[in-house]
């Protein structure tokens, strides 16, 4: 019954067990896949497994040979607790206890020559069950032995043990009943086959032919060179003619729908303890027979199937796409409104099922359920992929139909589950109603593999015999050809279509760790050195000689802080954000940086330097995505560490401008600084930086107070942002000759209003295009007594040097009284006296 | 000599030897040989002697002179080797205060281990390129022989903007447009941020990756496998062991994970590697036909191999990190581990 098991849809793995969490803790992302939901846990019994296939090697060889088999054996557990000296016994009488009201005193026969008196509380305790008893000198699970005791006064040999008492369950309400054939005297660990494993194989989506105990005998068949055989399951004697129509409108989506009436099942029968043990350690709980019948076929042979309440069926079925819109109630308790996309399985009336996804909640077979209709069939795989994740469903079942389910299996299944159904619940057995689509059905077509392929892909040949080997162990048929064979593979393999599908189930087979590391040779080329760029290597190592710590922020920010930030920049959301503080691209780096600044104030660090390269996302007039690279930098708190000797004094403006000049020095290049305006910072300390050839580089500047503020900074905050392409151009080196005569200095103090910037000065002595100064050097800055209001005092130190001879003292005064005047003229600045 | 002189020359000596520094001594030499010096009033008195005696009377005060001198010299030098101590020992410092200044911060370990993957391979002449974050659903997904519905997609939790337009999932996109814009024969990396919708104690929404790719003529598995090999080995610098088994990716066939002996434990089993000796740290295959179809490369022609790495999982078992989520938390106490 596909989605019987809805209420506990077997979850992927790494949120499964305790035992892979350990690994993930350093697992968490491994490359070509995101290990935690890329695979599929299949769960099977050891011992059921064996009774197809029992190579003789251990469990741990076993579960080797699976992994490098590419089925990926994720852990191995005990079927069952550690106990032992617990048997089937029979309670052949009960008495009240003279001392204890709930307490009986019981006479059991554990198969010995005598009955042993056990004290048991249990409410079920009763004269003819059959439970486990423990008998003394046994170790129960937790390391609990068991004595010979008196309870109030009475003698007790032993114990009548629950399914908790024995690890089989994590509640109990009574003993445990087993059925009345269970023999008396066996050990409960044989009769249960408790001295078994669970193995737990994590399948790759291209092993749909392994979500079965046989899919894996077969595998494991091949590994160890043995024979096996599939389960036979012949066909029932139909004792009534009775069944449904069956009309297929989609023959594509399902070619073959096979269904069966069986009447007069008894809703009221248990499911044997072995096929509830088989199923637990299945990772599948007992519901009810017929469901846990369904299930059980589904892990022996990969076949899901579902049972219909045949009385709640009005006129035939009918396999069609649904209605738009069209509701159906689901096993699960949801009510899904559907897709016109989406196969159903339907009455007369309505749609009853999702077809290979889950069952409906109208028609589910019931407590009170005698007749119930059988359906088997093969649903094409492309008709039902994407089905289930659309209505936020995962099933053992969709999970099969969509990855693909042996076509040739339905008559097989519907045969053992009502072979099953009929040792276990009875009922009397109809036809069954084939309704097949032969050219629907996956066709299989030979594939050719080329003998000179094999060995150019994999780099080692194989010999013809074990490559014809290989393939018809695989079940594969195969025709010698002159290139190589022609290679059919079976029906359920719907992973092989081309060659390269075949050569790959030959490494596979053959062993992935019998083909070389081959040391390759390898095409030599000059590799291209260029000396245009900076490399960002140098650029990051030089802020880290700077003091500053890398830092990593996510890409995806808080809307409202990008919004305080750069108001201006249109966002670009995420249609699936994981969480309101991560659901907008980053327009700038500041929005993390701020945060990773932040993070380190509220752990009592006072001094923060910090930078990350990375990109932003920007939408562009007319709507271009632009990914920009960009380096950001923050400061905040003190320039220097604590240190002794030197006065403390907070980072400014200057020493995060010093900062980002040495990254433009790295190149040798020059830039502009030009007060600007930016929403982030303060309107009078933001510089936009501007190439010579007047690209804007970046910005730079304070954090605005209010920001600061709001942000819940206690101190100032420098930020920079530059354009990694924009920064990393370089030119080359260009050599000029040196000068053989002597440099002088000249300094020089001028007053100059304060609107005047230190650029206007130099700039200004730089236009006299005089050749004999060399170098402007700025090395003071004035203000207060004795300067008037509004003016400062900036004082330059000029080089002078000559490349034809020595200065003389007339050149000097001559230049420096050009730059008075200039100056002068240009800026109103007077010489300071 | 005259009394006189021997008066003076007493006098000079005990001043030579009563001077206590360089300046006094200077002075006592002023005294006695300056133009107004004792010794050089002594020489003035010659010119009133007669003739025939000045020579000898000169000698005489010429030989005073070279004592005082003499005593003069030993005196400085003295004297120089007292002011040399008293300097040394005014300026010894203690050697064990910090120095100071600005300090050396650091890469974020991220950066170094792929700093690391990049050089390794550089020495084999792989190329460094990068892609675009936001991606479309083609270069992330159907090109890679993931089409839409295929159950691959569903396990990769992907980012949407819209119905075409995602955050990358993987770094393997940068495969697609390399092979798009240029010819074999190519040898590429391509590092750099992915993004997945999960987050928990093991997991964070973004995370760093590094694709690789080689494609040639004659390319096999077994080049795959050597390259792979040396690689790992020379990240971790040891010697382990490396195997490879057989699993599944929609873009590469045949297709393997690597697993290494366990860096904790040299491979006898502990809690990092869930007892089993080994880890398992990369993905990898040869490129699948479909892959070089959709970038229009000639599968008789050329082969090649293509393999993916988490950065993250390489940098913990490098550094013995075990939190992820301290990666993009950026605490400096963190960051400040690594150089």
């Amino acid at each position: 019954m596909y989605g019987a098991q809805s209420a506990e849809i077997r979850v992927y793995k790494s949120y499964m067990r305790v035992s892979s969490i350990v690994q993930h803790n350093i697992g968490a992302h491994s490359s070509f896949k995101n290990r935690a939901k890329n695979s599929y846990i299949m769960k099977i019994s050891e011992a059921w497994l064996r009774t197809y296939v029992n190579p003789a090697v251990s469990t741990e060889e076993l579960i080797a040979q699976l992994t490098m088999a590419g089925l990926e054996v994720d852990s191995l557990e005990p079927a069952g607790a550690v106990f032992n000296g617990v048997v089937i016994a029979e309670v052949l009488s009960t008495e009240p206890h003279p001392d204890a009201d709930k307490l009986k005193v019981c006479r059991v026969n554990t198969g010995g020559i005598e009955p042993l008196q056990i004290v048991c509380g249990a409410a079920n305790v009763r004269p003819g069950l059959k439970v486990p008893a423990a008998l003394i000198g046994a170790v129960l699970p937790g390391d609990f032995k068991i004595k010979p005791a008196k309870l109030r006064g009475v003698e007790s040999s032993g114990m009548l043990c629950s399914e908790k008492e024995l690890g089989l369950a994590a509640d109990a309400s009574g003993l445990m009943e087993l059925p009345p054939d269970a023999p008396v005297g066996q050990d409960i660990r044989d009769y249960l086959t408790l001295n078994d494993n669970i193995i737990e194989v994590d399948l790759t989506p291209n092993r749909a032919d392994c979500l079965s105990v046989e899919g894996i005998a077969r595998e494991v068949a091949l590994l160890n060179g043995l024979d096996w055989q599939p389960l036979k399951a012949s066909a029932i004697n139909v004792q009534h003619q009775d069944t449904f129509s069956v009309t297929v409108e989609v023959k594509n989506a399902c070619p073959r729908y096979l269904g069966r009436l069986i009447k007069g099942v008894n809703p009221r029968a248990e499911t044997p303890a072995w096929m509830q043990e088989r199923l637990r350690r299945g990772g599948v709980r007992s519901l009810s027979a017929v469901v846990d019948i369904t299930n059980y076929v589904l892990l022996e042979l990969g076949q899901p199937l579902h049972a219909f309440d045949a009385d709640k069926l009005t006129g035939g079925i009918i396999v069609r796409m649904a209605q738009e819109g069209e509701p159906l109630a689901l096993l699960n308790g949801q009510t899904i409104n559907l897709q016109s996309q989406t196969l159903v399985i339907a009455d007369a009336k309505e749609a009853l099922a999702l077809a290979g996804v889950m069952g409906g909640s109208m028609t589910a077979v019931g407590d009170d359920t005698c007749n119930i209709f059988l359906e088997c069939a093969f649903f094409a795989p492309q008709a039902i992929a994407g089905k289930a994740r659309h209505y936020g469903l995962h099933t053992d079942s969709s999970h099969r139909f969509e990855r693909g389910v042996d076509p040739a299996l339905q008559h097989r299944a519907i045969e053992r589950a009502t072979q099953l159904i009929v040792e276990i619940a009875g009922g009397s057995v109809g036809p069954v109603n084939e309704v097949t689509h032969e050219p629907s059905l996956p066709q299989r077509l030979p594939v050719l593999l080329r003998r000179q392929r094999i060995e150019s892909l994999l780099g080692i040949a194989l010999p013809d015999a074990q490559v014809v080997e290989i393939f018809t162990r695989l079940g594969m048929s195969v025709q010698p050809n002159a290139d190589g064979w022609n290679i059919a593979p079976p029906g359920f393999r719907f992973d092989i279509a081309i060659e390269a599908d075949l050569i790959e189930e030959l490494a596979r087979v053959h062993g992935y760790n019998q083909i070389p590391n081959n040391s390759m040779h390898l095409r030599a080329e000059a590799g291209k050195v260029t000396e245009t760029v900076t490399t960002l290597d140098r650029i990051k190592d030089l802020l880290v000689d700077r003091g500053y710590q890398e830092a990593i922020t996510y890409s995806f920010v808080d809307e409202l802080i990008q919004q305080q930030i750069a108001p201006n920049d249109a966002t670009i959301k995420l249609a699936n954000p994981i969480s309101a503080d991560m659901s907008v691209m980053r327009s700038t780096l500041w929005c993390g940086l701020l945060k990773a600044a932040l993070h380190n104030i509220n752990r009592q660090q006072q001094r923060v330097r910090l930078f990350e390269s990375g990109l932003r996302f920007i939408n562009e007039e007319g709507g271009k995505l632009n990914q920009q690279p960009m380096l950001s930098g923050l400061i905040l708190g003190n320039l220097y560490p604590l240190q002794w000797g030197e006065k403390q004094r907070k980072a400014d403006f200057f020493d995060l401008k010093a900062d980002v000049q040495a990254l433009f020095a790295l190149a040798g290049r020059q830039v502009n600084y030009v007060s600007a305006q930016h929403s982030a910072l303060h309107p009078g300390q933001t510089a936009e930086i501007f190439s010579l050839d007047g690209e804007k580089i970046g910005i730079m500047g304070m954090l605005h107070p209010e920001l600061e503020k709001r942000l819940g900074f206690e101190t100032q905050v420098f930020l920079f942002e530059l354009d990694q392409e924009l920064l990393l151009k370089k030119p080359v080196a260009r050599f000029k000759p040196l000068s053989k005569y002597p440099s002088v200095t000249r300094d020089l103090a001028f007053i100059v209003h304060e609107k005047i910037t230190a650029d206007d000065i130099i700039n200004s002595i730089k236009n006299t295009n005089d050749v004999i100064i060399q170098d402007i050097t700025l090395f003071d800055l004035y203000r207060g007594k004795g300067i008037e209001d509004n003016h400062k005092s900036v004082a330059v130190s000029m080089t002078l040097q000559n490349f034809a001879q020595t200065l003389t003292e007339s050149e000097i005064t001559a230049t420096v009284n050009r730059v008075e005047l200039t100056l002068a003229d240009t800026l109103g600045a007077k010489l300071r006296e | 000599m005259s009394a006189s002189l021997e008066d003076t020359l007493a006098t000079a000596l005990t001043a030579v030897a009563a001077a206590q520094d360089l300046a006094g001594l200077d002075q006592v030499r002023v005294d006695y040989l300056g133009k107004k010096g004792r010794f050089t009033e002594q020489m003035k008195t010659l010119g009133s002697l007669p003739p025939e005696e000045r020579r000898d009377a000169g000698q005489v005060i010429n030989e005073a002179k070279d004592r005082f001198q003499a005593a003069l010299q030993t005196r400085k030098e003295l004297l120089e080797q007292h002011e040399l101590g008293r300097r040394l020992a005014s300026e010894s410092v203690d050697v064990t205060l910090p120095g100071r200044g600005q300090t050396v911060a650091g890469l974020h370990p991220v950066t170094l281990s792929l700093r690391r993957i990049e050089k390794i391979f550089a020495s084999i002449g792989f190329g460094v390129v990068e892609g675009p974050e936001i991606e479309d659903d083609y270069h992330n997904f159907g090109a890679l022989n993931i089409p839409e519905h295929h159950p691959a997609r569903a396990m990769h939790d992907t980012f949407y903007f819209d119905a075409h337009t995602l955050l990358r999932t993987h770094t393997s996109p940068v495969q697609i447009r390399v092979m798009e814009s240029q010819k074999p024969p190519l040898k590429v990396i391509a590092p750099g941020r992915v993004y997945r919708c999960d987050s928990d104690l093991t997991h964070t929404p973004m995370f760093h990756q590094v694709e690789g790719f080689l494609v040639d003529t004659d390319v096999s598995f077994a080049d795959l496998k050597g390259v792979v090999y040396q690689f790992l080995r020379a990240y971790f610098e040891k010697d382990f062991q490396v195997r490879f088994r057989p699993s599944y990716f929609p873009f590469t066939e045949p297709s393997a994970e690597v697993d290494i002996e366990c860096v904790m434990c040299n491979g006898a089993g502990c809690r990092v590697c869930g007892q089993s000796g080994w880890l398992e740290v990369m993905g990898c295959g040869m490129i699948h036909p479909e892959v070089f179809k959709s970038v229009d490369i000639d599968n008789e022609v050329y082969s090649g191999f293509a393999f993916g790495m988490g950065v993250e999982r390489l940098s913990m078992l490098r550094y013995g990190i075990n939190d992820l989520r301290l990666f993009f938390e950026n605490d400096l106490k963190f960051l400040q581990q690594f150089h």
